[in-house]
């Protein structure tokens, strides 16, 4: 990954889930995979731990976007954390429409414990795609929209 | 304002080769509530460990961050490092710089330092609000509940009870004995099963420490890992066994015939019987269901004629009540009904039986006693066509493979030879998989010894023309169309989860998987645990399995259980939520996002309480919570959004 022609270095927050997508990123590690270095990750042990509020804090902190990693449907450690992590990012994007923002500067993906591959992918699209939507400066969608 | 400690590993060069170790410190030390940073190669060595040990004492440091690799490796070490030093443990944080860090951005060191140094920062912020804390302690009980007598909770049961422990066996129908007791003989050493299962069923009998409680349900089950209270139906069976001297009389005048689910279907019983002679406990039954009544109006033809006058038609049910310290479940499988399958003809033609029903026509005390005559008029058929995959690695059916199909199937065609040495059997088959020690060989032999005449590929169609049943199938090796006329056709039908699985499911708050099967806490680490602490998995509920796996993993639950029930007092983690009562508006929202039941209203205060055991520390209640009564311990909103702008801040 070299810094992109515009020289933006987009700032992403990761919150990954301990058991799969941590695991996933563990693995991406121990696999050499190389990623782009933007997101700084935190970790819960569930995605289902996921307050709204904290992808909002994000934003108006200074992020560029978002990123929620959790384990498929089906196979989250707490049962149905991921469920509701789910529910909460599908009203965030409406909210975040609401404020000006585009929705895409925020995005959900399940990467299990076995898929280092898809955790390093996941990483470069989403910093290229913050990249090019720019650093968060100013209203991006219309209120009306 | 917390002392807190930070320590930088180098991990050789796999740290230290990609990151600025120098700057990381200068950085770090800067950062507000940091008394003291440090660095050395191996942070986990020896050496290393007594440097944190030391810094703590020398530094009087209230918390720390170990900047490495990733919890999962050394969380624990740094823990017990810390409490050697007296810190709490729970005041340890791991910031991963390795997997997360320098492994994955060797390119981009510049960069990678610069987010290395947010990771610690997140872990610095998270530290400054931790609070010390200390394992949940829970009393046990110590008494083993197994759901489900077939081979798999048998053993379980006898494993936890020559442990020492007293095990309460329940099993829903009258005996023991499950599908194993329903066998013929086993694959791949044909011993006879029911020669090798009845002394284990006598033993569970016999045995001092287990308590046998046949034709019986678990109604209920509350409560969590070492404290389970069950409450568990005994159904009548309206026939006192210190009485009954098994006679047999009143069987024999019995005036209702029903067909016998032991033989599926292929002899009748009586409304008062005993499932096959050496059921366990030996005792006869009366069929509540099938009986002309008990109850005004009774035919009463069996108390008539029994000389003890063990038959008492004014037996109730009775709810007993238990506390046990860990649950194993071990309920079985049943066969893909056999609507789903009528293009093989399965409930359509007499002839077309599943694989359950031919091993009892296979069995020496089966309703043929072994000889092989074919249900409709009872010839010997001379050509049978087993078909192998009924309903299994089928989009239209079930996605997964049976597991056992293959060899019994080869099993079952070996057996026929044995019996009719001049007919032909016919297998067809998507793949052989025979995967299992001596497997292999078991099916060589019956392909070369036996001759039976493997036809790869799947059929389409099964008819009755004339006496025959036409199979219509196609064989991918030659790319032929195939067409045998068979005497009799034998389906090697799916293994499905038990039709009650989902009411067992609910019941005992465990969690199902895809295909309905128990769902185990992990595919590969942990295959004999549900995802609910103390409840743990056996057998075929779990997953198709053969008789050495249900046996291994009934053994395997039993030591999890064993692991419970020895111990005096149990630990759990004690990153979990709390509620302040203050904050919380009884809205109950969080109750209803809980996946383990672990809150409750208390309705005359209407507040939510926290069961402390039953609560996993997902979090997700924390996040519901509109007032921010709930709070996860050490993930405390107000940590997540102080480690949020650690994350975001400038180096």
């Amino acid at each position: 990954m070299k810094p992109s022609d515009n020289g933006f270095e987009p700032r992403i927050v990761a919150f990954l889930c301990k058991w799969c997508a941590g695991a996933g990123a563990d693995l991406a590690g121990v696999s050499r995979l190389q990623y782009a270095p933007n997101a700084v990750p935190i970790m819960f042990n569930c995605t289902g731990r996921l307050d709204p509020t904290f992808v909002l804090k994000a934003f108006t902190q200074g992020a560029d976007g978002v990123f929620i990693g959790g384990c498929h449907p089906g196979d989250c450690h707490y049962l149905t954390g991921n469920y509701n992590a789910l529910k909460r990012v599908i009203l965030l994007e409406k909210v975040l429409v609401q404020f000006g923002i585009n929705p895409r500067r925020l995005r959900l993906e399940w990467v299990s414990a076995s898929e280092g591959n898809k955790f390093a992918r996941v990483m470069n699209e989403f910093s290229a795609e913050i990249k090019k939507l720019g650093p968060l400066e100013k209203l991006e969608v219309s209120r009306c929209e | 304002m917390k002392r807190i400690g930070v320590f930088v590993c180098h991990c050789g060069i796999n740290i230290a080769g990609t990151l600025d170790i120098n700057k990381i410190i200068h950085r770090i030390s800067n950062y507000p509530g940091v008394a003291h940073a440090e660095h050395y190669e191996y942070m986990c060595s020896d050496p290393g460990q007594n440097i944190v040990r030391d810094t703590i004492k020398d530094q009087y440091l209230d918390g720390i961050v170990v900047a490495a690799c990733s919890p999962t490796l050394h969380e624990t070490t740094f823990r017990n490092a810390a409490k050697d030093a007296d810190m709490n443990p729970y005041m340890v944080e791991i910031a991963n710089i390795r997997e997360y860090c320098s492994w994955v951005h060797r390119d981009r060191p510049e960069d990678a330092t610069e987010k290395a140094i947010r990771i610690i920062r997140t872990a610095v912020e998270k530290v400054r609000r931790n609070e010390s804390l200390y394992p949940v302690k829970i009393p046990v009980f110590h008494k083993c509940l197994v759901i489900g007598a077939g081979i798999s909770g048998i053993q379980a049961a006898l494993d936890v009870a020559n442990a020492g422990f007293e095990v309460i066996l329940v099993e829903k129908s009258p005996t023991i004995g499950g599908r194993m007791a329903q066998l013929s003989e086993t694959f791949p050493t044909l011993d006879c099963s029911q020669c090798i299962l009845t002394p284990k069923m006598v033993e569970v009998s016999r045995h001092p420490k287990i308590r046998l409680m046949a034709y019986s349900e678990v109604k209920e089950v509350t409560g969590s890992i070492g404290n389970f209270h069950v409450k568990i139906l005994k159904k009548p069976t309206y026939v006192d066994t210190d009485k009954c001297n098994l006679c047999g009389e009143c069987v024999n005048v019995c005036p209702i015939i029903i067909p016998s689910e032991f033989d599926r279907g292929m002899s009748m019983r009586k409304a008062i019987y005993m499932p096959f002679p050496q059921a366990v406990p030996s005792t006869y039954c009366l069929d509540e269901a099938n009986c002309l009544g008990l109850n005004p109006l009774r035919c009463s033809k069996c108390q008539d004629v029994c000389e003890p006058g063990a038959i008492n038609y004014d037996m109730k049910p009775e709810i007993i009540e238990e506390d046990v310290g860990a649950i194993i479940v071990a309920t079985g499988y049943d066969l893909y009904h056999k609507e789903a399958l009528t293009e093989y003809g399965l409930g359509i033609y007499e002839d077309v039986i599943d694989g359950l029903q031919f091993e009892r026509l296979l069995s020496a005390s089966g309703p043929t006693s072994g000889e092989i005559h074919r249900p409709s008029d009872g010839e010997v058929p001379k050509d049978v066509v087993f078909i192998q995959c009924a309903g299994s690695r089928d989009e239209k059916h079930n996605p997964y493979c049976s597991k056992v199909c293959c060899m019994y199937t080869a099993k079952h065609a070996m057996l026929y030879k044995h019996r009719v040495p001049d007919g032909q059997a016919y297998i067809f088959y998507i793949d052989i998989r025979s995967a299992g020690k001596d497997y292999e060989e078991f099916v060589q032999r019956a392909m070369e010894e036996d001759r039976i005449l493997y036809l790869r590929g799947k059929v389409s169609k099964v008819f009755k023309e004339g006496e025959k049943l036409v199979v219509w199938g196609v064989d991918t090796l030659t790319g032929q169309k195939v067409e045998v006329l068979a005497d009799l056709v034998v389906l090697a039908t799916a293994i499905v989860p038990r039709a009650a699985t989902p009411e067992i499911v609910n019941k005992l708050k465990i969690a199902a998987d895809g295909n309905g099967f128990l769902k185990e806490a992990h595919p590969k680490l942990r295959p004999v645990e549900s995802l609910t602490s103390g409840i743990f998995l056996a057998g075929a509920a779990q997953s198709p399995k053969d008789i050495p796996d249900a046996v291994s993993q009934g053994s395997g639950s039993a030591s999890k259980a064993i692991g419970i029930l020895s111990q005096k007092k149990l630990q759990h983690d004690p990153t979990i939520t709390d509620v302040e009562e203050i904050a919380c508006g009884g809205c109950g929202i969080c109750i209803s996002v809980c996946p383990y039941t672990a809150l409750s209203m208390d309705d005359r205060r209407n507040v939510v309480l926290v069961n402390d055991v039953l609560c996993e520390g997902c979090g997700t209640c924390a996040a519901a919570c509109p007032s921010g009564a709930a709070e996860l311990r050490n993930y405390t909103n107000r940590q997540v959004r102080e480690m949020i702008c650690a994350a975001l801040s400038k180096v």
